[in-house]
């Protein structure tokens, strides 16, 4: 189906399904109770789900096809917010044409960048990528005020020219819309104790996230695909069997920088705002560890990655001392207080440290991510059948 | 007019001249080896002719046309296949993956943007490699992942590579290099078995008499990067230049 064997359709329909049902998945307990928090079925959050799953998927094509690791890919992703902004400055609030400019702008800037950084490989190659990015942050922050809006970032306003809009009365907030569709508008679903919200624009990130997925599953079983697994694997073989080594990496390059710009512009879409500390190298660091966390080089792996990265960042984070004292409310006062303090340093701010702890045990005990894990769990519960296409899970793309 | 012809190469690194003045004619459907001590310029003679080095002197021309300042690349287009000291694969790949990574360069070109399209589904190209597998008698191990292979097996799935090419010029740099016996002889067999059956040039170059001997119609002999004498191998096996070659270094050691 859709030009792709059995087994990577049933994946492409798995995630579909997901996104389709995310809402209920991601709100398992019933509002109200203690256990709301760790809900994530919110609109806000399910669109970050899906743009930093693009924008990882975007990075794995680079990253885990061709071995290149960037350390700027945030750039690309903030080059692609401000285009998508400024088209909604200056042509329409219709979210399509600011999507597809994010793309061909941030095409283009990592072609630059690409052509460039490339020159070099390894770590070189890496700290080129990263000197761009933080050139471009300091930039947007700096001298590129008038495009920016430097410290204090843009958002459309009612004044705003937006050739194709009507003029907004004043006073009115110029929103996202899809053919008038409001991006932000949401319906709610009360199921006994449940709400299940239902919201636009996530709905329509979830179904860029689709053909974005769909299209690196073709890039992945391509002979392209395969041809940029190769330059990983040994660039001196393929120079020597007459293919260019430099073409298919920088095609690489641009296609995952334009996946960044693509995340960009949706992020725009949901959320009409930019900022330069998009663009920061905490932020290209984000998506390498989005990766590496899911499993480089698989097909799934990164859009895990960006879920759990997420999730931690936005429910782990919520969690103060208040809400530790109330579970441990049971234990004797002197031994609550000590389990509270022991577990606050991994909660709330302290949920990078959480972050960290898992991102070692992962890369030590499963260096293959969390696909690796999911496997090794299929396995434990014996389907074994995979033994013979799959002989090192490490080194095959599937899944 | 040989296809292969170098002409007055030569190649200094800082103090050390690698090749002196070297001048080869390879003649086209021939075996020929070129011999000599360690340091004679075997390997800069070959990564010159690969576009690896750029020789300071003189020219090399395959076919007619000159290779010199072409990309390593564009001189395997022209129709020049290099197997490497070490077997040179993709180690992370499958032996397929391996053998149709050639097939899609012969096809399509140094670059394609084929992203699109579905790899397994491209029947000429899967045809051509399973072919070729089956030439080296590979078929079996398609689905194993190539670095897991012996080391043999690498060398056998690294020609076979190179022949899916087609190429008109096959160099090998000391194929037989680190092997055991067993694995030595599979390879010469396997060469000869490739020289009968196809139109092809092979030069090559090996420390190994047993395998120069057994598969060259012609030897150059190199010694201080300069050739010394270039004849028949039964002319060389007594001829007295390359005794007072190979023994000095004997000597010398």
């Amino acid at each position: 189906m859709f030009g792709l064997d059995k087994k990577d359709f049933r994946l492409l329909l798995l995630v579909a399904v997901l996104v389709a049902l995310a809402p209920f998945i991601l709100n398992p307990f019933p509002e109200g109770s203690g256990m709301a928090q760790f809900n994530a079925g919110y609109p806000d959050l399910m669109q970050r789900f899906v743009i930093f799953g693009i924008f990882a998927i975007g990075f794995n094509i680079l990253f885990g096809l061709t071995g290149y690791l960037s350390f700027g890919h945030a750039a690309f992703l903030g080059v692609g917010s401000y285009a998508a902004i400024w088209m909604m400055k200056l042509l329409t609030m219709n979210v399509i044409p600011a999507i597809i400019v994010s793309v061909i702008v941030a095409g283009i800037f990592s072609l630059a960048v690409g052509w460039i950084s490339l020159r070099r490989s390894g770590i070189y190659f890496s700290i080129l990528t990263l000197a761009f990015a933080q050139m471009s942050y300091s930039l947007a922050y700096s001298v590129l005020t008038p495009i920016t809006g430097g410290e204090t970032g843009l958002q459309p306003k009612v004044n705003d020219p937006r050739i194709l809009d009507g003029t907004l009365a004043n006073g009115a907030t110029p929103k996202a819309n899809l053919f008038g569709l409001e991006m932000g508008s949401s319906f709610n679903l009360d199921v006994g104790a449940w709400v299940f919200t239902f919201n636009v624009g996530y709905y329509l990130a979830g179904i860029v996230m689709l053909l974005a997925f769909y299209l690196s599953i073709r890039i992945f079983r391509s002979p392209f695909g395969m041809m940029l697994r190769a330059v990983k694997s040994n660039q001196q073989r393929l120079n020597y069997t007459g293919l260019n080594a430099k073409p298919y990496t920088l095609a690489a390059f641009v296609i995952s920088g334009m996946y960044a710009g693509l995340a960009g512009g949706l992020m725009v879409a949901m959320d009409t705002q930019v900022g330069a500390e998009r663009m920061f190298w905490t932020a290209s660091g984000e998506v390498v560890l989005m990766s590496i966390l899911g499993g480089v080089g698989t097909l799934i792996g990164p859009v895990l990655g960006a879920g759990a990265i997420k999730y931690m960042e936005n429910i782990l984070s919520k969690i103060n001392s208040d809400i530790l004292h109330t579970w441990f409310a049971f234990l004797p006062d002197g031994l609550e207080d000590f389990v509270v303090t022991l577990i606050y340093p991994f909660i709330g701010k302290g949920w990078h440290l959480t972050l960290g702890l898992i991102f070692m045990l992962v890369v030590i005990f499963l260096p293959g991510g969390l696909v690796e894990g999911g496997q090794r769990v299929a396995r434990l519960f014996g389907r074994k059948k995979k033994s013979t296409d799959t002989p090192d899970g490490k080194t095959t793309p599937a899944e | 007019m040989g296809i292969l012809e170098v002409k007055n190469v030569g190649k200094r690194f800082g103090g050390l001249q690698a090749l002196g003045d070297v001048n080869l004619s390879v003649a086209e459907n021939t075996v020929h080896a070129i011999i000599g001590p360690n340091g004679a310029g075997k390997s800069t003679l070959l990564n010159c002719l690969v576009g690896k080095l750029i020789p300071d002197t003189g020219s090399v021309m395959f076919d007619g046309q000159s290779v010199l300042g072409r990309k390593p690349f564009e001189i395997n287009q022209m129709g020049i296949s290099r197997v490497f000291q070490t077997p040179e694969i993709f180690g992370d790949l499958s032996v397929m993956e391996n053998m149709m990574i050639p097939c899609f360069a012969k096809r399509d070109g140094a670059f394609t943007a084929n992203a699109y399209a579905a790899m397994m589904r491209d029947k000429e190209i899967i045809e051509r490699a399973e072919h070729v597998l089956e030439d080296m008698n590979m078929a079996d191990k398609r689905h194993m992942n190539a670095a897991s292979m012996s080391r043999g097996d690498k060398r056998r799935l690294e020609i076979g590579m190179c022949l899916s090419q087609e190429p008109r010029l096959l160099l090998l740099d000391e194929p037989t290099a680190g092997m055991a016996r067993a694995d030595t002889n599979n390879t010469i067999d396997l060469l000869k078995q490739i020289k009968e059956e196809r139109d092809i040039t092979i030069s090559i170059i090996e420390h190994d008499m047993h395998v120069v001997f057994s598969l060259a119609e012609r030897i150059t002999v190199l010694a201080q990067g300069t050739p010394l004498v270039e004849d028949t191998p039964d002319n060389i096996k007594g001829h007295p230049k390359v005794r007072e070659a190979y023994l000095g270094e004997a000597a010398a050691a």
